[in-house]
């Protein structure tokens, strides 16, 4: 399906949503939000750009596989929860800096988990979906 | 007493898939990290086993909440001793599946999803948070799922499409359940519960909430009459997943069952009526499909159902004997069902296939491999100094103080028929004369030496532990006793969780 | 409210049920979806409902000083959501597979002969 309304509309959506998907991640931890709404937002924003321009173009402008991102939001999830382990807490616990950076706020290692649960999500809905898609092809 | 090595199995696990999907369509490094993941757990089991069995039972708070109100980790016996189990056939499987399964399987992610659904496992044994065991329940299924699909061929999907429906429906029952149990009491954590379900005053409810963990966990280990899923799918998918499935699979769901019934539901007299109504059906059911099946996947694949119920009608007599019994009878059936799959794979390599009819010969042609299965087979069948001798008598002990007659019968029968076919598989497998194609179908004598050896250590090792288990028996009445006491009183349990 | 969020978790079971209970593939699957979402509304039921009081503790406070409603459920349903979506997925893929063997909508024509077992 080419349709040039679409398309047009897409190449502004798409860097929005993606905008609108970061916001959504980092004022989870107090505020509606969080790594599972966020990634869903910008898994939308690919699935809008894969229905508009087809999903080899979109494949093409993520540059890595959705499996990698997987891998990446697995890793860095699993080592922010493994970190507080060597400051002597049980796995899981919150650790912040004292110190709240411009625009995000306070930072802690549950910022992190969040980010690796947003990559885990954007991994997994467009490993399906781009499964299904091609499929029927 | 708080601890943080609780977690490390479920981490070790996390970390070689995240490790495996890293190296993704690399098949060798993807059986080498597989292997050293898998020893890497089986060490940091022992090593909690040995501390938990010498030492009081162990907690972690997770992110430092305290314990009724954030997630408890918590390592007693009884959890440790599963997670034990679950590494042993873990390191086995992971060394068969390096030849066993196919290099498209591997492909397609095979080795990651077996260390997801092994990380599912220990979590489900070591959490002490009911909706938490829901969490790693899921974590199992949708792992299993994947295994059970990965390859697509249709008697498979068709495997699937049973196994699918009828798990996600088990979960739904199971989350009804702790819907209702968490309205009526107010809290997830199991000790918790256990103190605050007593003061429920309307003792239907609590009755009736039992009754959704029946079916839910009923339906997850296949008993009597939601069984239907287990004997029409663990016949499809290749036999290393077969064997964790038939393994531990099931048995995860009778943790829940030891677990939710000695802690929150203690049964009275109409559960324990049904419950035993349950195990003997289960029992007799299981025994009947067994002998009129001619596949040799199909034949285990009802003798777990066969075995469960002896768990179950143990768990209905609700004595400490009882306890001791299927304590045991756990420790070596989770053990000799993940083997007998692994053999079944081993013979369909001998002879390229598992229907009793095309075998024969094996014994003439490889006698050491058969010797070595006939002391599987036997175990299982309970000839006296092997391990499926032990628990059997406790269990009959136990029916016989109780003058549960009708459980009695239900072992005598189900270890005849147990009996009856293993003499059958014995006599059609390895002694009647082979097809004369056999020797055209058969894989493995081509194999190079390496190859032979990585299928065949798996099996001779959890043979060596079936062996083991029998022949040192008193070790683990032992560890069976005091598991059993841990069930029948388990203020310590509460003690250690809810410490202040 | 309640009266209400009940009446709709009937229906959702009912309806769940009378879809699993079919032979087609696609009834099945939102048969497994509805049932999934009575579920959820059970729990949220389950937590005290109350209407504009979120468990916030005003920051000048300790405590919790007046009626809120209770967060836990909806951590739960949360949880619970997400599980399902994972499922659903998954299921969407296998029936999918499913289809393209055997062409068909009926779960009937997935039966194998035990023949033709390997």
């Amino acid at each position: 399906m080419k349709s040039v309304i679409l398309q047009t509309a897409t190449r502004y959506m798409h860097p929005i949503l993606l905008l609108f998907s970061v916001f959504l991640l980092l004022r989870g931890h107090y505020l509606p939000g969080g790594g599972f709404v966020g990634g869903l937002v910008a898994s939308i924003a690919f699935v809008l750009h894969s229905i508009a321009y087809g999903t080899q173009q979109t494949l093409k402008i993520l540059h890595f596989n959705p499996l990698s991102f997987i891998t990446a939001g697995l890793a860095l999830a699993t080592l922010s929860m493994f970190l507080p382990v060597f400051f002597g807490y049980p796995v899981m616990t919150g650790l912040w800096l004292n110190q709240p950076f411009p625009v995000v706020g306070l930072v802690g290692s549950s910022l992190f988990f969040d980010m690796g649960v947003y990559f885990v999500v954007v991994g997994v809905v467009l490993t399906i979906l781009f499964t299904i898609s091609l499929e029927s092809h | 007493m708080i601890s943080h090595i609780i977690i490390a199995p479920v981490l070790v696990h996390l970390f070689t898939a995240i490790v495996l999907l890293a190296f993704w369509e690399k098949i060798l490094a993807h059986r080498i990290i597989s292997i050293v993941g898998s020893l890497l757990g089986l060490i940091i089991s022992v090593r909690l086993f040995t501390r938990v069995l010498n030492g009081p039972i162990l907690t972690m708070n997770a992110a430092n909440w305290d314990a009724p109100f954030g997630i408890v980790f918590v390592g007693d016996l009884m959890s440790t001793t599963f997670v034990l189990l679950t590494s042993i056939v873990a390191l086995a499987v992971s060394i068969y599946s390096a030849t066993g399964v196919s290099k498209g399987r591997i492909r397609y992610g095979y080795f990651p999803i077996f260390h997801f659904l092994i990380l599912g496992l220990n979590g489900a044994f070591l959490t002490g948070d009911i909706f938490n065991l829901y969490v790693w329940f899921e974590v199992i299924i949708i792992s299993s799922f994947v295994l059970l699909t990965i390859g697509g061929r249709k008697p498979q999907l068709e495997g699937a499409v049973k196994y699918m429906t009828l798990n996600i429906l088990a979960s739904t029952f199971f989350l009804t359940g702790i819907a209702i149990l968490y309205g009526i009491t107010g809290t997830l954590n199991i000790a918790d519960l256990s103190q605050k379900i007593l003061l429920v005053e309307k003792r239907a409810i609590v009755n009736m909430t039992a009754m959704f963990f029946v079916i839910g966990f009923g339906i997850k280990s296949a008993l009597f009459p939601l069984y239907f899923w287990l004997p029409s799918s663990y016949h499809t998918p290749p036999s290393a997943v077969a064997a964790v499935f038939g393994g531990l699979l099931t048995k995860v769901g009778i943790y829940g069952f030891l677990r939710v019934f000695t802690l929150i539901f203690i049964p009275d007299d109409f559960i324990q009526l049904l419950l035993m109504g349950i195990g003997v059906m289960t029992i007799i059911t299981g025994s009947f499909g067994a002998v009129i099946k001619n596949n040799l996947r199909r034949i285990f694949s009802y003798l777990i159902l066969c075995h469960l119920g002896f768990v179950i009608g143990g768990l209905a007599l609700f004595t400490e004997i009882a306890f001791i019994g299927l304590i045991f009878y756990l420790i070596h059936d989770i053990i000799i069902k993940s083997n007998l799959f692994l053999m079944a794979g081993l013979i369909r390599q001998l002879r390229g296939s598992m229907d009793l009819s095309r075998l024969g010969g094996i014994y003439g042609q490889y006698p050491k491999i058969s010797l070595m299965m006939a002391v599987v087979l036997f175990s299982l069948a309970g000839i006296p100094p092997l391990s499926g001798f032990w628990p059997k008598i406790y269990l009959f002990d136990a029916g016989y103080q109780s003058s549960n007659y009708f459980f009695i019968c239900g072992i005598i029968i189900g270890s005849f028929i147990t009996l009856y076919l293993m003499a059958k598989i014995w006599s059609e497998v390895f002694w009647k004369d082979p097809k004369e194609e056999a020797n055209s179908l058969d894989h493995f004598a081509p194999m190079p030496l390496f190859r032979k050896a990585l299928l065949v250590f798996p099996i001779a090792f959890l043979a060596g532990v079936t062996l083991m288990i029998g022949l040192n028996a008193e070790f683990i009445i032992q560890v069976a006793s005091k598991i059993a006491g841990e069930m029948a009183d388990p203020t310590p349990y509460i003690e250690a969780v809810l410490v202040k | 409210m309640e009266l209400l969020l009940v009446i709709t978790m009937g229906c959702l079971y009912a309806a769940g049920v009378y879809l699993i209970l079919k032979r087609s593939m696609v009834r099945l699957l939102l048969g497994i979806i509805l049932l999934g979402n009575g579920t959820n509304i059970l729990i949220f039921l389950l937590g005290n409902i109350v209407k504009g009081h979120p468990p916030v503790i005003a920051g000048e406070l300790q405590s919790l000083t007046d009626v809120y409603s209770d967060p836990i459920p909806q951590a739960l349903i949360l949880t619970a959501i997400v599980i399902s979506f994972g499922l659903t997925s998954f299921a969407i893929v296998l029936l999918k597979r499913v289809y393209a063997i055997i062409q068909t909508d009926d779960l009937d024509n997935l039966n194998t002969p035990e023949e033709e077992d390997i």
